[in-house]
C-alpha cells in the first residue's frame, strides 16, 4: 500500500494524533518540573541549600526556612508507615492466602472504596471525630510515658501523631490492595513445595510466599510513602499548623503540602510566593524519586499492572 | 522407630496465632470504612436539607443557606476536566496499545505513572503558574483544567489496559476483511472495549470530583454564583474544607451535610463502575 493510499484511509493522521495525545503527557511532566524551577528562582538565589536546613518561616521579615516543614512532612509520614504497613501486609496476606476467594473478593471490594474516599472527607473525620476521641485517650496514656521525649508537653488533639494516624488510614488501601494482587501472583507450585514438606499454612505463608513477593511488597511501601508525603487536605485539617520542630509526636507541627493550602493564596510577597513554590519543587522531587523506585522495583519483580 | 509428629505444638500454635492476626488486620482496614460511612451518615443525614441543594451560602452568622453554587461549580468543573482529560487520555491510550513500539510505550507509560503521583497540591501550584497567572484572577477553567490534567494519567493507562484486553483474533479479523487500521480501531477494537473505557472515565471522574487540593489557588471559592468560566468559583470539596475549618456551628453542620453528599456521590460511581467491570470477565480489570 502507497503512502497515499494510507493517508487517505486516515492511517498516519490517526498515528500523528495519538501520537501527540501520548506525547502531551510527556510535555505536561516536563512543563510541570520547569514552572516550578522557573518560579522558585527569587527563593532558591536568596537562601540556596540554607533554605532546607533553617527553621525560620517569618514572612513578615522575608526570612524562609523549610525545616519544620520537611521535619512534620517526614515524621508524619514514617507514623503512618509504622501503622499502616505491618496492618496493611498482614491484611493482604489474610487476602490473598486465607480468606475463602468470596470473602477475600468481598472485603477487598471494601477496601477500594476507602482508598476512593476523598481526603477532605478525611479531614472531617479527623477534625471532628478522632481529634475529640484523641483527646479523651491519649493524656492518660502519656501521662505514664511521659518520660519519653516523644510523649511529652501537653496535648491539644492536633498533633503529629494524629495527622500520622489520619494519613494510615488513607494509605493503608493501597497497601493492601497493591500487596493482594502480588502475593497472589505468587506460583502455587512455590506454596506447594512447602506445603509438601508438612509445613503449617503460616510457615508456608511466611517463608515461601511472602519472600517471593518481597520486591513488589517494598514497592507497594514506596508507593504508600509518595501518597503520604504529598497527601495535603487531611494533614492540613489536623496537625495544627505551627512552623516548629518538637520532639514530641503530641506537640502541632507543619507539613510542606500543608502550608502550602494555607499560604499560598495570601502570599503577596513575590519571595513568599517564590519560596512557597520552592517547596513544592521539594516536594515534586521527592515524591518522583520515591515514585520512581517504586515502579522500578515493580518492574523489576515483574509487575507491568498497578491498579490503584 | 517413632518419627515426631510434625508439626510440632509450638508450631500449629504459631500458625494459629498468626493467622488470627492477619485476620484481624484485614477487618480492622474494613470497619475504618464502616466508621467513617456510620459518622457521615449519622450527621451529614440529620444536617441535610432541600435547602442545602437549592439556596446560596447564608451570610455570616447566619443560620441556613445551602451549597448550591458549589455543587454547580464542581458539576462545571468536572465538564471541563472531562472535555480535557478524556480525549488526551483516550487518544494517547489508543497510541500505547495500537500503534507505538514497545520502548515509546514504556516510556510513556513510565511518565504516566510518574505524573500520576505527582502530589495533587503541586498540581495545583502548576495549574496556577500557567493558568491563573496570565488570566490574572482565579476561575472556573483554571479549576477545571487541573482537574482534566490530573485526569489524563488514569484515562490513559485504563484506555491502554482495556484495549490491550481486546482480542488479537478480532484485530486479525478486520484486517483480513480490508479494514485499515484507523477503521479497526474506530469499528471494532473501540466498541468492543467500550464499556470498560466508560466505567474507567466514570472512576476518575469520581476520584478527582473529590480533589481540593488543586481547586484551592486555581478556581479559589465563591460566596455567590459563579457565572460562566471565567470566575472564582465554589466548589464542593472546597467549600467543605472551609466549612470544616471555620469556628461557625452552622458551617461544620454544613460541612457534614456536602461531605455526605460528596462521599454518596464518590460511592455510589464506584460501586456500579466496579461491579460493571467484574462482570465483564472477558476484560481485564
Amino acid at each position: 500500500m502507497s503512502f497515499a493510499e494510507r493517508l487517505r484511509k486516515g492511517d498516519e493522521a490517526a498515528y500523528l494524533v495519538t501520537l501527540i495525545s501520548a506525547l502531551t503527557i510527556v510535555l505536561i511532566t516536563v512543563l510541570l518540573a520547569q514552572h516550578l524551577w522557573s518560579n522558585s528562582v527569587l527563593a532558591r538565589q536568596k537562601f540556596g541549600f540554607h533554605f532546607l536546613t533553617s527553621s525560620t518561616w517569618d514572612p513578615l521579615s522575608g526570612n524562609f526556612g523549610a525545616l519544620p516543614f520537611v521535619y512534620g512532612t517526614l515524621l508524619t509520614s514514617f507514623i503512618s508507615l509504622l501503622i499502616a504497613v505491618p496492618v496493611g501486609i498482614g491484611a493482604a496476606i489474610f487476602l490473598s492466602e486465607l480468606a475463602p476467594r468470596g470473602i477475600s473478593n468481598a472485603l477487598t471490594f471494601l477496601v477500594e472504596l476507602l482508598a476512593a474516599v476523598p481526603s477532605v472527607i478525611f479531614g472531617l473525620i479527623g477534625i471532628f471525630v478522632l481529634v475529640p476521641m484523641l483527646n479523651v485517650v491519649i493524656p492518660p496514656i502519656a501521662a505514664h510515658l511521659s518520660f519519653l521525649p516523644i510523649f511529652g508537653g501537653s496535648f491539644f488533639g492536633v498533633s503529629y501523631l494524629t495527622a500520622g494516624l489520619v494519613l494510615s488510614i488513607m494509605i493503608v488501601p493501597f497497601i493492601v490492595s497493591i500487596s493482594r494482587e502480588v502475593l497472589m501472583a505468587v506460583p502455587t507450585a512455590q506454596r506447594e513445595a512447602m506445603m509438601a514438606l508438612g509445613a503449617t499454612k503460616w510457615d508456608v505463608t511466611w517463608r515461601s510466599v511472602v519472600p517471593y513477593a518481597r520486591r513488589g511488597i517494598i514497592g507497594s511501601i514506596f508507593l504508600a510513602l509518595a501518597r503520604a508525603l504529598g497527601e495535603t487536605m487531611a494533614v492540613t485539617m489536623v496537625i495544627g499548623n505551627v512552623p516548629e520542630i518538637h520532639a514530641s509526636l503530641l506537640s502541632p507541627g507543619y507539613t510542606i503540602a500543608a502550608v502550602i493550602a494555607n499560604e499560598f493564596a495570601e502570599a503577596s510577597e513575590d519571595l513568599y510566593l517564590h519560596a512557597l513554590i520552592e517547596m513544592a519543587l521539594v516536594l515534586f522531587v521527592v515524591t518522583m524519586i520515591v515514585n520512581a523506585s517504586a515502579r522500578l522495583l515493580m518492574l523489576t519483580a515483574g509487575i507491568r499492572e498497578i491498579r490503584e | 522407630m517413632t518419627t515426631a509428629a510434625y508439626p510440632p505444638t509450638s508450631k500449629k500454635i504459631a500458625n494459629a496465632v498468626m493467622l488470627s492476626i492477619t485476620g484481624i488486620c484485614a477487618f480492622l482496614v474494613v470497619a475504618v470504612l464502616l466508621f467513617i460511612l456510620g459518622y457521615l451518615v449519622v450527621n451529614g443525614a440529620k444536617s441535610l436539607n432541600w435547602a442545602f441543594f437549592t439556596k446560596l451560602p447564608a451570610p455570616v452568622g447566619e443560620i441556613g443557606g445551602g451549597l448550591a453554587n458549589a455543587i454547580v461549580g464542581s458539576g462545571k468543573m468536572l465538564l471541563i476536566a472531562a472535555a480535557l482529560g478524556v480525549p488526551v487520555g483516550l487518544l494517547g491510550g489508543v497510541h500505547l496499545a495500537e500503534f507505538s513500539g514497545s520502548a515509546f510505550a514504556s516510556i510513556v507509560r513510565y511518565t504516566t505513572d510518574l505524573l500520576n503521583g505527582v502530589p495533587s497540591i503541586v498540581m495545583g501550584i502548576f495549574v496556577y503558574t500557567l493558568v491563573v497567572v496570565p488570566m490574572h484572577h482565579f476561575s472556573t477553567l483554571a479549576g477545571g483544567i487541573a482537574l482534566g490534567i490530573m485526569m489524563i494519567p488514569i484515562a490513559l493507562r485504563s484506555t491502554e489496559e482495556f484495549l490491550r484486553g481486546v482480542p488479537q483474533a478480532l484485530r486479525e479479523g478486520a484486517m483480513s476483511l480490508g479494514a485499515s487500521k484507523t477503521q479497526t480501531i474506530l469499528t471494532v477494537i473501540i466498541p468492543a472495549a467500550l464499556p470498560g473505557i466508560i466505567t474507567g472515565i466514570m472512576l476518575n471522574l469520581a476520584r478527582v470530583a473529590g480533589e481540593t487540593a488543586p481547586l484551592l489557588f486555581t478556581a479559589f471559592s465563591n460566596q455567590y454564583w459563579s457565572p460562566g468560566f471565567d470566575q472564582p468559583s465554589a466548589s464542593l470539596p472546597v467549600v467543605i474544607f472551609n466549612y470544616a475549618i471555620s469556628p461557625y456551628e452552622d458551617w461544620h453542620r454544613q460541612a457534614w451535610a456536602g461531605g455526605f453528599v460528596l462521599l454518596t456521590a464518590v460511592l455510589l460511581i464506584n460501586i456500579v463502575a466496579r461491579l460493571i467491570l467484574s462482570r465483564r470477565t472477558s476484560l481485564p480489570r
